[in-house]
């Protein structure tokens, strides 16, 4: 309890998102456990930790896919709980999430995919009367300026090549304009050129939102330049900067291997 | 790559008109125009007689069948939910039709009959007398209570709409909202067609158990022979299907089309989009479950009767195969599928197609052609998973990832088959 307090320094209105004491099991395996965890409104934050130490949990929890056992998620400056919502509406309340491997809908064109994701309504009735306007149209061109793909807006998404994916992925959660970015290793298979424009993108948008980065590449993290939380066996072990992090014995004993 | 920065499909100013934006669908309006007329001008009622009326007869259920495989591929091959229950609402939208059907032509009989007696009969000894020419067959002389609106045309048309509408309303919202997705969901609406025909096979389900309904070729009132309604209902056929196509059309296109086929390839992911997947399943099964009862509320009189192994899990099966032959994400690939089939179909057991005599075995078509067909679909889906359709890609050109997402390196997000090709 004291940790938390402590990791909550922050005045409360700043917060964006309070994760507090939540654990979930599968089988008896303990994936998370009385896990707290919290992000300012325009926040970069990393989280490492070795494979099975609970990140992709961590984001299946925020993102209602997964349901804790136990503990609370605290969103907004409303303080709604999180956990009595279903995905599409956590969506809705601005939590967006990037998959690891990336996922855009192959079989549509890259403007289709960024038109889908832009924010507007989501109900059935709405969509099917949906008619694009200039403004979203001019959004999307912007947007595909914005992530490279300017040239490819009539492709079908499945013909890009890999890294070209990732950038869609990418356009496609800043046209649902998230207030919080889940993003799961997206330097996972990406040439060191790209990984610094990825760099720079998640940099950029951290300033008007939060930014949750979840990766095991260090030096990726290094380039990050930002708080780091290490996870190990679902719970938090520690806390703050890069350097700070890599002195702890404890993250040196479990996660450095050395 | 050569490079046009600003794409003028993508730029400000007035879209194109719907139609213009898919010309498949007026080439398609266009086609279905051309064989009814084509067709009025051959047949025994409006034309030369070259057509029997048994054969307009089949050529208009066909075009209810392929109303009901728009329907199908709205719901499968767009959104991706193997339903193998659309018959179910198909024989539901029949009933309702001839339910009415059934009632009013008895009445007329009855009345006639009746008014040669000494005294004029009573309402309550029209309604005894009709109900025992209906529910005689099966032991009763009683009205069943879901036939209170069988007198009224208006509440029976209505009917058509709500009760396969209703139907799939409450089923998919019970089935979509726990989550039952692939070959789960479609063992779900199996079993409903199954229990629905099995309920109705019973005498005591106020639906003339397995007699069914039947007579329902004579509307009421009408005077017309057989050869002048047979092509009102062809007409009438053809008018439903261009209708339903065109509104199928407008609702894959656009971002609701969008949406329903991001939902078919990653349903998860649209979830994380915000998108309710379970609104949007449940629309869009009980959209097509309402065109499929119109499609049935148009076939059964023109088949004459309607009975329970009609909606056997057999018929939905079947749907499933037409669509997939005629081919899957593309609505005039569907209707392909769905005419082509049944008519050959019609062709093979209706004991046209001559035998084969092999010397020491002789094919027998109405034998053989079901395997002929589970044949065709094991080909299709093999070798041709665009079905039929796919042959029109050749002509137009249309591109499409043939991979199915598959990847050929050994981890995900590897290269792909077509980065390799190129």
């Amino acid at each position: 309890m004291n940790a938390a307090a402590a990791t909550a320094a922050a005045p409360r209105n700043d917060r964006l998102l309070e994760v507090s004491g939540v654990s979930v099991s599968f089988d008896g395996f303990k994936a998370i456990n009385n896990l707290s965890f919290s992000i300012g409104k325009a926040e970069l934050r990393a989280v490492i930790g070795p494979n099975g130490a609970g990140k992709t949990t961590f984001m299946d929890i925020v993102t209602g896919k997964t349901r804790p056992d136990e503990g609370k998620v605290i969103w907004g400056d409303r303080s709604v709980s999180l956990l009595r919502m279903n995905e599409a509406k956590i969506a809705q309340a601005g939590v967006g999430r990037k998959f690891q491997r990336p996922t855009v809908f192959e079989d549509q064109s890259v403007f289709d995919n960024l038109l889908m994701a832009l924010r507007n309504g989501r109900s059935a009735w709405t969509v099917l009367f949906y008619k694009p306007s200039d403004e979203d149209r001019a959004r999307v061109v912007a947007l595909a300026e914005e992530i490279g793909l300017e040239t490819q807006l009539a492709r079908k998404s499945g013909e890009l090549s890999h890294g070209q994916k990732q950038w869609l992925e990418i356009g496609m959660l800043l046209a649902q304009e998230p207030q919080l970015l889940l993003v799961d290793e997206p330097a996972a298979g990406m040439t060191p050129a790209e990984r610094e424009h990825t760099t720079d993108i998640l940099k950029e948008a951290a300033k008007t939102r939060a930014v949750v980065v979840v990766e095991h590449d260090m030096e990726f993290v290094r380039r990050l330049d930002c708080k780091v939380t290490v996870l190990h066996e679902g719970s938090v072990l520690a806390e703050g900067s890069l350097d700070h992090v890599t002195k702890n014995e404890q993250v040196i004993e479990v996660y450095l291997g050395r | 790559m050569t490079a046009t920065t600003t794409n003028p499909a993508f730029g400000p100013g007035r879209r194109k008109p719907f139609v213009m934006r898919n010309p498949s669908v007026l080439v398609f309006l266009a086609c279905l125009a051309i064989f009814t007329v084509g067709v009025t001008i051959l047949s025994e009622g409006f034309g030369i007689g070259v057509i029997s009326t048994s054969f307009i007869k089949t050529l208009g259920k066909t075009l209810c069948l392929c109303l009901i495989a728009v329907a199908m591929d709205v719901v499968w091959g767009y959104t991706g939910i193997l339903s193998l229950g659309h018959f179910a609402f198909f024989g539901l939208g029949g009933y309702a039709i001839g339910m009415w059907l059934m009632y009013e032509r008895t009445r007329l009989i009855v009345a006639e009959s009746m008014s040669n007696a000494a005294l004029p009969p009573t309402p309550e000894e029209i309604s005894s007398g009709i109900a025992t020419q209906i529910f005689g067959v099966v032991g009763a002389s009683e009205f069943p209570p879901i036939w209170a609106f069988a007198h009224s045309l208006p509440l029976q048309l209505l009917a058509v709409v709500l009760v396969p509408g209703l139907l799939a309303l409450v089923f998919g919202w019970l089935a979509f909202r726990s989550r039952v997705t692939g070959v789960y969901l479609s063992i779900l609406t199996q079993a409903m067609t199954l229990a629905l025909s099995l309920y109705l096979f019973q005498n005591d389900s106020g639906l003339r158990g397995n007699n069914g309904l039947s007579g329902l070729q004579n509307l009421p009132g009408v005077t017309a022979s057989q050869d002048i309604v047979s092509m009102w209902f062809l007409w009438a056929s053809a008018f439903a299907l261009g209708a339903g196509y065109l509104l199928c059309a407008w609702v894959v296109s656009g971002k609701f089309g969008s949406v329903i086929r991001g939902i078919r390839d990653d349903e998860a992911r649209v979830r994380f989009l915000g998108y309710s997947v379970e609104g949007y399943k449940l629309f869009v099964f009980t959209f097509t479950a309402v065109i499929a009862g119109i499609a049935g509320a148009l076939y059964y009189p023109q088949a004459g009767i309607i009975n329970p192994a009609e909606i056997a899990p057999i018929a939905s099966i079947y749907l499933a195969v037409w669509v997939a032959i005629g081919g899957r994400g593309r609505l005039y690939g569907a209707v392909i599928g769905a005419a082509f089939v049944s008519l050959v179909s019609t062709y093979f057991t209706g004991g046209q197609a001559p035998s084969i005599n092999l010397g020491f075995y002789t094919i027998n078509w109405v034998d053989w052609w079901l395997i002929l067909l589970g044949l065709t679909f094991v080909l299709v889906t093999l070798f041709f998973p665009k079905g039929i359709g796919g042959l029109f890609d050749l002509i137009t050109d249309r591109r499409s990832p043939d991979r199915h997402g598959a990847d050929l390196g050994p981890d995900q997000g590897a290269l792909r088959e077509k980065e390799a090709e190129e």
